[in-house]
């Protein structure tokens, strides 16, 4: 989700925020104290949610205790082309603790949400779940079987007979490009782009490589199976969710049910992993809903592992053929990188590979072009880092392999060519210190000590491997919306309609809350994953922490000057009287600058003296003229080792070192968490994940986690991850300085395991997983 | 999952005696359940048999070992004689599963632990001859990576799935069997069968018998004996590929050996070619690189599993090379 | 943070709800209308979980998982895939580490049963679960009660002292957030203690 637009969300206007532009044009005296690091933002800081998550209390969609439950069990396609002849459900309708079934001829009228995502509107697929007889693609939702216990709605279920009427589908890319067109854009972004000469410079180069790159369909399996569970209270309903964004689900939903957003109410306070597949809103969370209104009960519909590789997307294979020209001494002169990848019958999404290559390196010619083809395969969503992750294993497994051609270092090759400007958009760069981040990886690795030869490096029989790649992902931000509340006893809360997927922003909100307002962490709640709380974007695009967490401090602001207002206002203040701009607080007491912190009161004292519960303060930012002047994005350096046993064909990760320049690291704890997940996501990528299709009728046949196949513990090496830890000046405008963390990781994790590879065998592998079959001849 | 009834057998006799039409015993269940859930299996009465005694590892006499049908796998893995006198045994039940699910598993249940192949599994298929028999096989001409270059017919190519068997059959274990007309005791390698054109019969195993007991006998190879097992990630994953070897060697002269793969054949696969192939001969890596080759001489590759062919020697060489230690 | 998320309203629902799960019935579980052509698929049992013995009528065809989840109000305990191939739903019976989506509850009549509810003692984190926040050894914590469930069983069994024999060990509990190294840090504290 490249949404780098700097523009509102329409719907997500905060009613207060009467500026309409906020805090770019709002700067007012800066009561806070500074981020000097004294406090808990930016040190190390356990998740605030961790004892609820390790006593079995955190409470995910399908956790939630709701009276009078029933059960919903989705039937899917088993083709994927045709139609919906006869859906026999007489059978199902005898069977034990049976209440309802559902289907395109049984069902309450839905309709096709706006499709916006500024507004919040987009769903994960547009076509509306039961909208007429057609199939698209195998495990399309073609029923809905609701039953008092979950077992009698499976067994229900396995009694509907439908008949279909089948046509063959088209599944295979080869078999697709009779539909092959070139997609204009990818939210907002343009994905055909050129400057210079490609061409011309290319055949002029000195040193060409050209090579097509492939990775196979992915899917994210989130150890969340999707969940939704629905009670109708009236016309209310809400809905537990496990969703990436409760605002998009509230607005989504509404819209598709036909009935305002403030009848819909979102509750998803906790997730289990997401990674792109919760971001947009899909059909179940329709159903259950539907489902509840029918029977008159409260329905969960708790999706299966096989349902989650149909049900909620996936990345497209890419095949991405990249061209790369150079002088001698390895100045870049010609980059063109062309994508084709799938898309489904009944939407776009496009995994845009391209996007990235047109700003990483400096070069004076690059072109881009993407292309899809429409196969009877659900629609891909974004997967993490869409279009970055698959794009840069490419183009860094390019670059690996010009280097050799040119006997230059992989690290002193990307040095060479290091973009000081943001050269597609003619921007400078807010901040940027991949050069450190090159640096201290490959120091730590002891990149020094590489034998460029392949093959040269061995461990016993092991063939050893080094290899590394750039990491990079933009540096989004979208509008976020908090309130702070100072509570009577000293305490504070802090909620916001964001939501954390594991990434830490429970956690990190309290830091903020915290230093802003001397307030001990232990004495601060985050709450959020409520449709309820001041709206903030989806968790996706790595935003979460850039568009939150400046409203969060402006908040803390407002409700700590909303305190000072309130002790001068007071006969029995020590601070009665003074003006607002002669008051500071430190430490959970406000007082008169300049005097002792003691001659003030506590925040406790202040509210308890006017007989008062609490005072909020609300925080309202989007991003503003700063988009315009600068290029915001994050960069990173990945150091892998591979061992190979050429005997059994067995290629084993063991040991990747990163750094990472991602703006101010708010808190290393679960920043390092993230780095960790991004680089053994990457390892899965790059050795064994695939999502495999049967060609005769479009099934998923590796449609479990046996099947297919992510990494375990015993696959997991020692990693180590570095920050370069310098505060973006620009991102906000409240000292906050942090970029999101969350897709950068897995970025060229791929390729530098690919690159090793090569380094270690001297086979270059440019399809990916790197599985046993293709390691047999090294 | 379809409705069936239940009842818990606490004696092997009691076990018999609660079958009634469409039936299984049910031990660890980690098969069973699972295909349930799969509406593959569909059982309209369940008999519990985890109350047997039939949990004990006994020396017998004889220097055998008796291991009762429901010893769990993980009791099996970790038990002393097992780990000093048939190493391949507990090395081959360690590369299986997951610490969960070896706590689950029983000895005889695994031996009647049924494939993975992806259409057999999803009764969306209407082709699988082992789930229908006569309906076909949509793995042929399907994906089949996954599947067997040895055994295979072209009723059926599924693998048998089991670490533990291969072992045993290395070990020339002996499965006993009680039913109606008594007991039975069948050579490990007679116990599984070829799909032929019965791939829906893969066991020895009659309606109504219960595997009770698995000897190994005391040999000269059992202790000089290692397993491997090669996929695409490091643990709780099935077989591409594995080996179970065991080798009985005076100085470098190997006077008898056992090969058995997994992974790639329709039952857990003696190669009695590569067996004579080593026997009498010396033990070095070049003899095992030709046992190899006699051990695959037979495969028949289909569209995606043709690099089994390459892998299971190597699995082969691997463990013969470990089972030595030369 | 007791109820991240909610706001009064909801709350105080929740509230309701919450009470009503402390009291732990059987949540909307009428006894199944057994037809004349289906089998009788309901039982009596008796398990002991975490302590508390309860009585409880289940259909034959419940799983340990889904009895626990959907029946006895304990949804500590996760399903992640609901085959035995991912480990979330991983609970103790008679002490060692199983797969409950994998298992029928009626085939535990009588057995005692731990899940991650069961392990802090009254109130304080055992200290596996205290080594887990420590060492951040979680993110979503979908996985976390099973990876905690097989590290506090993995206490007792016969593993190994390297690196890779506990990896080895817990390779039956997938985390797709890959806490592995933070998991393997806060298992290796736990174990020194002991030791």
């Amino acid at each position: 989700m490249q949404d780098t637009s700097g523009q509102g969300q329409n719907s997500q206007q905060h009613p207060t925020d009467t500026t309409g532009v906020g805090a770019a044009a709002d700067h007012t005296s800066n009561r806070l104290p500074e981020l000097s690091g004294n406090g808990s933002f930016g040190r190390p800081t356990p998740r605030h949610d961790g004892t609820l998550k390790v006593t079995g209390q955190a409470r995910y969609a399908a956790d939630h205790p709701i009276r009078r439950v029933v059960h919903a069990v989705a039937i899917q396609s088993t083709i994927a082309n045709g139609r919906v002849k006869n859906i026999d459900a007489s059978a199902a309708e005898k069977a034990p603790g049976f209440l309802a079934i559902l289907h395109h001829g049984k069902a309450p009228k839905l309709y096709r949400p706006s499709n916006d995502f500024m507004s919040a509107t987009k769903p994960g697929e547009i076509r509306v779940v039961f909208e007429d007889d057609r199939v698209y693609y195998a495990g399309q939702y073609i029923a809905l079987v609701v039953a008092e216990t979950l077992q009698q709605a499976n067994y229900a279920a396995s009694l509907v007979k439908i008949e279909y009427d089948f046509l063959h589908p088209v599944i295979d890319t080869d078999q697709a490009m009779n539909t092959v067109y070139d997609p204009e854009q990818f939210f907002g972004e343009k994905l055909t782009a050129q400057r210079g000469d490609p061409d011309g410079s290319y055949a002029a180069a000195a040193v060409k490589h050209e090579a097509t790159y492939s990775t196979p369909l992915e899917h994210h399996n989130p150890m969340e199976p999707s969940a939704s569970m629905a009670e109708w209270n009236g016309d209310e309903l809400t809905l537990y969710e496990t969703t990436q964004w409760v605002v998009g689900a509230r607005n989504t939903v509404a819209e598709t049910l036909g009935v305002p957003q403030e009848k819909v109410h979102i509750v998803s306070p906790f997730i289990g992993g997401g990674f792109g597949c919760k971001g947009f809103i899909w059909p179940h969370s329709v159903l259950s809903a539907i489902a509840s209104r029918q029977v008159g009960r409260p329905v969960k519909l708790n999706l299966t592992r096989k349902q989650m590789f149909s049900a909620c997307g996936h990345r497209s294979e890419t095949r991405q053929k990249v061209r790369l020209g150079a002088a001698a001494d390895g100045k870049l002169t010609s980059i063109f990188h062309d994508t084709l990848v799938q898309t489904s019958p009944v939407d776009e999404f496009i995994e845009s590979c391209g996007t990235t290559t047109e700003m990483l390196y400096s070069c004076p010619n690059v072109g881009i072009a993407h292309h899809a083809v429409r196969v009877n395969i659900a629609t891909p969503t974004p997967m993490r880092a869409p279009g970055e992750n698959p794009g840069t294993y490419a183009l860094e497994s390019a670059l690996d392999e010009l280097a050799y051609k040119l006997k230059i270092d992989p690290v002193e090759l990307r040095i060479r060519n290091h973009a000081d400007t943001n050269e597609h958009t003619k921007q400078p760069w807010s901040s940027k210190y991949l050069k450190d981040c090159y640096r201290m990886a490959a120091e730590k690795f002891g990149w020094s000590k590489r034998n460029p030869e392949p093959r040269s490096m061995r461990d016993g029989k092991l063939l050893v491997g080094w290899g590394m790649a750039t990491a990079t992902y933009p540096g989004m931000r979208n509008p976020g919306a908090a309130k702070v509340r100072i509570l009577q006893d000293g305490s504070a809360t802090v909620v916001s309609a964001t939501q954390d997927m594991g990434g830490g922003t429970y956690t990190t909100m309290v830091q903020v809350v915290s230093d802003a307002l001397g307030i001990p962490v232990e004495r601060i709640q985050s709450t959020l994953g409520d449709s309820m709380l001041p709206p903030a974007p989806v968790s996706g695009g790595s935003m979460t922490t850039a568009s939150v967490l400046p409203a969060i401090r402006k908040a803390c602001e407002q409700a700590l000057t909303k305190l000072v207002q309130t002790a001068i206002g007071d006969e029995n203040s020590p601070m009665h009287g003074k003006k607002e701009d002669e008051i500071t607080a430190q430490n959970g007491r406000v007082f008169v600058k300049g005097s002792s912190p003691s001659s003030g009161n506590t925040y406790a004292e202040v509210l308890a003296s006017k007989k008062m519960a609490a005072v909020e303060g609300e925080g309202f930012l989007q991003p503003g003229e700063e988009r315009k002047k600068y290029a915001f994005q994050s960069f990173g350096a990945q150091f892998v080792e591979v061992k190979i046993d050429p005997e059994i064909a067995r290629a084993r990760v063991t040991r990747v070192v990163s750094a990472f320049d991602v703006g101010k690291v708010v808190n290393p704890t679960t920043a390092r968490s993230q780095g960790y997940s991004g680089i053994i996501m990457g390892i899965g990528m790059a050795l064994m994940e695939h999502t495999i299709y049967d060609d005769r009728d479009g099934s998923i046949v590796n449609s479990n986690l046996a099947d297919y196949a992510v990494p375990v513990n015993a696959d997991v090496p020692d990693l180590e991850v570095l920050f370069v830890d310098k505060p973006d000046p620009y991102i906000d405008d409240q000292g906050i300085g942090a970029r999101g963390i969350g897709e950068i990781t897995i970025t060229g994790v791929a390729a530098a395991v690919a690159n090793a590879v090569y380094h270690a065998t001297g086979q270059r592998i440019r399809d990916l997983p790197i599985t046993p079959d293709k390691l047999l001849q090294v | 999952m379809q409705p069936f009834s239940f009842t818990q057998a606490r004696s092997e006799d009691e076990a018999m005696a609660q079958l009634r039409q469409n039936s299984r015993f049910i031990a660890g269940g980690t098969t069973l359940v699972d295909l349930m859930k799969l509406d593959v299996e569909t059982p309209a009465h369940l008999v519990d048999i985890n109350a047997l005694s039939l949990n004990k590892i006994e020396t017998l006499a004889d220097g055998s070992l008796r291991i009762g049908a429901m010893v769990r796998n993980s009791d099996l893995a970790h038990d002393a004689a097992v780990i000093k006198n048939f190493p391949v045994l507990s090395q081959a039940l360690l590369a299986g599963a997951s610490a969960q699910l070896r706590n689950m598993a029983t000895t005889g249940g695994n031996l009647l632990q049924r494939t993975r192949c992806y259409y057999f599994r999803d009764p969306a298929y209407a082709a699988c001859n082992k789930r229908r028999p006569g309906s076909g096989c949509a793995a042929l001409e399907g994906f089949n990576r996954i599947h067997a270059v040895l055994g295979g017919s072209e009723h059926c190519v599924a693998t048998h799935p089991s670490d533990m068997a291969v072992a045993m059959v290395a070990l020339d274990a002996v499965v006993h069997i009680r039913g109606p007309k008594g007991e039975r005791q069948v050579k490990i390698e007679d116990f599984h069968k070829l799909p032929g054109t019965t791939p829906q019969i893969e066991t020895v195993v009659e309606p109504g018998e219960l595997i009770t007991y698995v000897t190994l006998p005391k040999s000269a190879f059992s202790t000089r004996s290692a397993y491997v097992k090669l996929r695409d990630r490091a643990s709780y994953e099935f077989a591409l590929a594995s080996a179970a070897v065991a080798l009985d060697l005076n100085g470098k002269t190997i006077r008898s050996a056992r090969l058995a793969l997994g992974g790639v054949a329709t039952k857990p696969w003696r190669s009695h070619e590569a067996e004579q192939a080593l026997t009498g001969g010396q033990a070095s890596d070049q003899a095992f690189r030709a046992a190899a080759e006699a051990a695959m001489k037979s495969a028949r590759p289909l569209r995606y599993n043709g690099f089994k062919i390459e892998l299971a020697k190597m699995a082969l060489v691997r463990a013969l090379n470990e089972a030595a230690q030369l | 943070m007791d109820s991240p998320g909610w706001n009064r309203r909801s709350f105080l629902k929740a509230a309701a709800a919450a009470g009503a799960a402390a009291a732990m019935p059987d949540i909307a579980v009428p006894e199944p209308q057994v037809k004349p052509d289906v089998p009788a698929s309901s039982q009596s049992i008796r398990l002991k979980v975490n302590g508390t013995s309860r009585q409880l009528n289940v259909d034959t065809r419940a799983t340990l998982l889904d009895t626990l989840r959907e029946q006895m109000g304990m949804a500590g305990t996760k399903k992640g895939c609901d085959h035995g191939q991912c480990g979330a739903c991983t609970v103790h019976v008679n002490g060692r580490r199983i797969n409950s989506c994998l298992t029928f509850a009626v085939m535990h009549d009588g057995d005692e049963i731990t899940t991650i509810e069961g392990l802090a003692d009254a109130g304080q984190l055992s200290p596996m679960q205290a080594a887990f926040v420590e060492h951040d050894a979680f993110q979503c914590g979908y996985c976390t009660p099973g990876q905690i469930m097989s590290a506090t069983a993995l206490l007792r069994e016969p593993v190994g002292n390297t690196d890779d024999d506990l990896r080895e060990a817990m390779s039956g509990n997938i985390c797709r957030c890959g806490a592995y190294p933070n998991i393997l840090a806060a298992i290796k504290s736990v174990r020194s203690q002991h030791s």
